[in-house]
C-alpha cells in the first residue's frame, strides 16, 4: 500500500468522487496538502467543500477514489483513528461539550489521542494562550459567544498535535476586528505547530491573505488551483465564483 | 419526634437514595439508558449476604462488592447490542431484565424472604439528650457524604472523569475525538455497581429480610428522584434522589398517623406538580433547556 515516492508528510485526496442518491457532490477531485502549507478551499455554496472535508476526515466514505495520509490508505479508517494518525478538523457547528469548561474541552481532546493528564493540561495552557482564551478558561463552553466557540474548535483540533488540520469555516462568526488575529493563528499553526492547514471559509480576504495555494471547487469539480494571485485572475473562477458569489461571500 | 431527630432520619434516607440515583444517572449519562434492572443489583447484593451467612464480616462485604460489580458488568454486556437502539427499546429491555431477575429470585429463594443477619447491632441507638440516633443512620449519612465526595472528585478532577463527562454531554463527538467509548461505558457500570453494593450494605442492616423485590422498592423512589432532579445530569439527578428520600421521611412525620397510607400519593402528587412547573428537573438551572438542544 505504501507508495515510497510519495513524501511521507502528505495528505492526499486522490480522484475522490461522492454521489448522494445519484446527485454528484464530488467528481474526481484530487487535492494535496503538505505539512508547512496553508491551502485555501473555496467555491460557491454547494460546491462540495464540506463533503470533501468529510471524506478526508472519515465522516463520509467516497464512492470512488482514495484518501492517503503519509503513505497509508486511510479511506476506510474511522475519524478517531485518523485523529491518532495526526489528522484533525474543526466543525461548522462547533460541537463543543456543553457541560465542560473551555479548558476541559481542550483537555479532553488531547486525552482522546492518548496523551497523559499532565501533557493534556500543558497543551491546554499553551493553546488557551495562543488563541487568547485564557481569561475565559473556566467558563462553560455552552455560553460562549459564536466567535470564541470557533476559536475553541481550533484549540480542540490543535490539542491533538495534528500534522494536518482541516478547518471548516472557522472564521464564520468572528467580527472584522477579530479576523486579522485569526489569520495569525492560522499562520502560527503552519509555522509553529508544523501542521498543514486546509482552510474553508467564505471570508475571501482571509483565505487569500493566509493561503500558500488555493483550490477552487464548483459543482463538485476542481476548476482552478494555484497561488492566490493565479486564482484571482483565473477566468473560470471569475465567472463561477466571484461573478455570482462575491456578494454572498461579502455577506458572510 | 423532635425536629432535629426528623432532620437526621430524613438526611439518612436522602443519602441512601442519592447514591441509588447517582448509580442510575451515571449509566444514563454515557448510554442514555434508564436501567430499571438497577434495583436487582441491590437484590443480588442482599442475597449474596444471605448466602455468605456465617462468614467473617470482611469477607461478606468483599463478596457483596465483587458479586454486585460483576453483575453490573454482566448487565453492560447484555445491554451492549442495544447501544444504538431507541430510548423506548432500551427502557423496555431493562424492564424485561428487571422482571426476569425478580422472578428468578422468586424461583430460587421463594416469596417468604430470607433473613440477612448482617451487622444487626448497628440498629442500636445512641441517646444524646432526647435524640435517639441509630448507628446505621450515622453510617448511612457518612457513607453517602464520602461516596458523593469521592464521585465528585473522580468526575471533576481526573482524566477518566473528564472523559466520562464529555461522553455524557455528547457521546458521538466524544467518540470522534478518540474517547474510548467502550471503556467509558464499562467504567460507568463498574462505578454504578460499586454504589449499588454500598447501598446494599446499609439497607441490609436496616431491612434484614431479603425478598425478590428487595432492590426494586428502593429503585422506584430513586428513579422518581432522578427524573425530578433532572435525568440528563449527574448532580441534579443525585440531588433529586436526596430530595425524594428527605421528603419521604418529612412527609411521613407531618401526615397524621391515620393518613400515612397516603404517603406515596401525596409524594407523587408533589412530583407531578414539580414536573409541570419544571419539566427539565428541579435542579437543572436555567441553562438546562439550552444545553439539551
Amino acid at each position: 500500500m505504501t507508495d515510497e515516492r510519495r513524501p511521507a508528510t502528505m495528505l492526499r485526496a486522490a480522484a475522490v468522487s461522492r454521489s448522494f442518491a445519484g446527485v454528484v457532490a464530488l467528481d474526481e477531485v484530487t487535492l494535496e496538502l503538505d505539512r508547512h502549507e496553508v491551502v485555501g478551499l473555496i467555491g460557491p455554496n454547494g460546491a462540495g467543500k464540506s463533503t470533501l472535508v468529510n471524506v478526508m476526515t472519515g465522516f463520509d466514505r467516497p464512492t470512488a477514489g482514495r484518501v492517503v495520509l503519509a503513505g497509508d490508505d486511510i479511506t476506510r479508517w474511522p475519524p478517531h483513528r485518523r485523529g491518532r494518525a495526526g489528522l484533525a478538523r474543526t466543525f461548522q457547528h462547533a460541537r463543543s461539550f456543553a457541560g465542560l469548561s473551555v479548558r476541559e474541552n481542550i483537555e479532553v481532546s488531547a486525552l482522546g489521542v492518548g496523551v497523559t493528564t499532565a501533557m493534556a493540561r500543558e497543551r491546554a495552557d499553551r493553546l488557551l494562550d495562543l488563541l487568547g482564551l485564557s481569561s475565559i478558561e473556566g467558563v462553560p463552553a455552552s455560553i460562549l459567544p459564536h466567535g470564541a466557540e470557533r476559536l475553541l474548535g481550533v484549540a480542540r483540533a490543535l490539542a491533538t498535535e495534528p500534522h494536518f488540520v482541516l478547518m471548516d469555516e472557522p472564521a464564520a462568526g468572528l467580527n472584522e476586528a477579530e479576523v486579522p488575529a485569526f489569520a495569525e493563528v492560522v499562520r502560527s499553526v503552519r509555522d509553529d505547530h508544523d501542521a498543514g492547514v486546509l482552510l474553508i471559509d467564505h471570508n475571501m480576504a482571509l483565505v487569500m491573505a493566509v493561503s500558500d495555494r488555493v483550490h477552487v471547487l464548483d459543482e463538485g469539480r476542481t476548476i482552478a488551483e494555484g497561488t492566490p494571485d493565479e486564482v484571482r485572475i483565473d477566468a473560470a473562477v471569475g465567472s463561477a465564483y466571484f461573478g455570482r458569489g462575491a456578494a454572498d461571500a461579502a455577506d458572510e | 419526634m423532635s425536629f432535629v431527630q426528623l432532620l437526621i432520619d430524613a438526611t439518612a434516607l436522602g443519602a441512601l437514595l442519592a447514591l441509588v440515583a447517582m448509580g442510575i444517572a451515571l449509566v444514563f449519562g454515557v448510554m442514555r439508558l434508564v436501567n430499571f434492572a438497577y434495583g436487582e443489583l441491590i437484590t443480588v447484593g442482599a442475597y449474596t449476604l444471605v448466602l455468605t451467612k456465617g462468614w467473617p464480616i470482611v469477607l461478606r462485604v468483599l463478596a457483596a462488592f465483587v458479586v454486585v460489580i460483576a453483575s453490573s458488568l454482566l448487565m453492560e454486556v447484555i445491554f451492549r447490542p442495544l447501544r444504538r437502539a431507541t430510548a423506548a427499546t432500551m427502557l423496555v429491555a431493562t424492564f424485561a431484565l428487571s422482571f426476569l431477575l425478580q422472578n428468578m429470585f422468586l424461583f430460587i429463594f421463594g416469596p417468604q424472604g430470607e433473613t440477612i443477619e448482617f451487622l444487626a447491632p448497628l440498629n442500636r441507638a445512641i441517646e444524646i439528650g432526647d435524640l435517639r440516633i441509630r448507628w446505621i443512620t450515622i453510617i448511612a449519612i457518612a457513607l453517602g457524604a464520602v461516596l458523593l465526595g469521592f464521585m465528585s472528585w473522580l468526575l471533576g478532577k481526573t482524566s477518566v472523569g473528564l472523559q466520562m463527562r464529555a461522553a455524557a454531554a455528547d457521546f458521538t463527538t466524544a467518540r470522534i475525538l478518540g474517547v474510548r467509548a467502550g471503556r467509558v461505558i464499562m467504567l460507568a457500570f463498574v462505578l454504578s455497581g460499586f454504589l449499588a453494593a454500598a447501598v446494599t450494605l446499609v439497607l441490609a442492616v436496616q431491612r434484614p429480610l431479603a425478598t425478590p423485590n428487595y432492590g426494586f422498592v428502593v429503585l422506584v423512589p430513586a428513579l422518581v428522584g432522578v427524573v425530578v432532579g433532572g435525568l440528563g445530569k449527574l448532580v441534579p439527578a443525585t440531588l433529586g434522589g436526596f430530595a425524594i428520600g428527605f421528603a419521604t421521611v418529612v412527609l411521613g412525620d407531618l401526615l397524621p398517623s391515620g393518613s400515612r397510607v397516603f404517603l406515596n400519593s401525596v409524594l407523587f402528587a408533589i412530583v407531578i406538580i414539580v414536573l409541570l412547573v419544571r419539566p427539565d428537573g428541579l435542579f437543572t438551572g436555567r441553562t438546562g433547556v439550552a444545553e439539551r438542544v
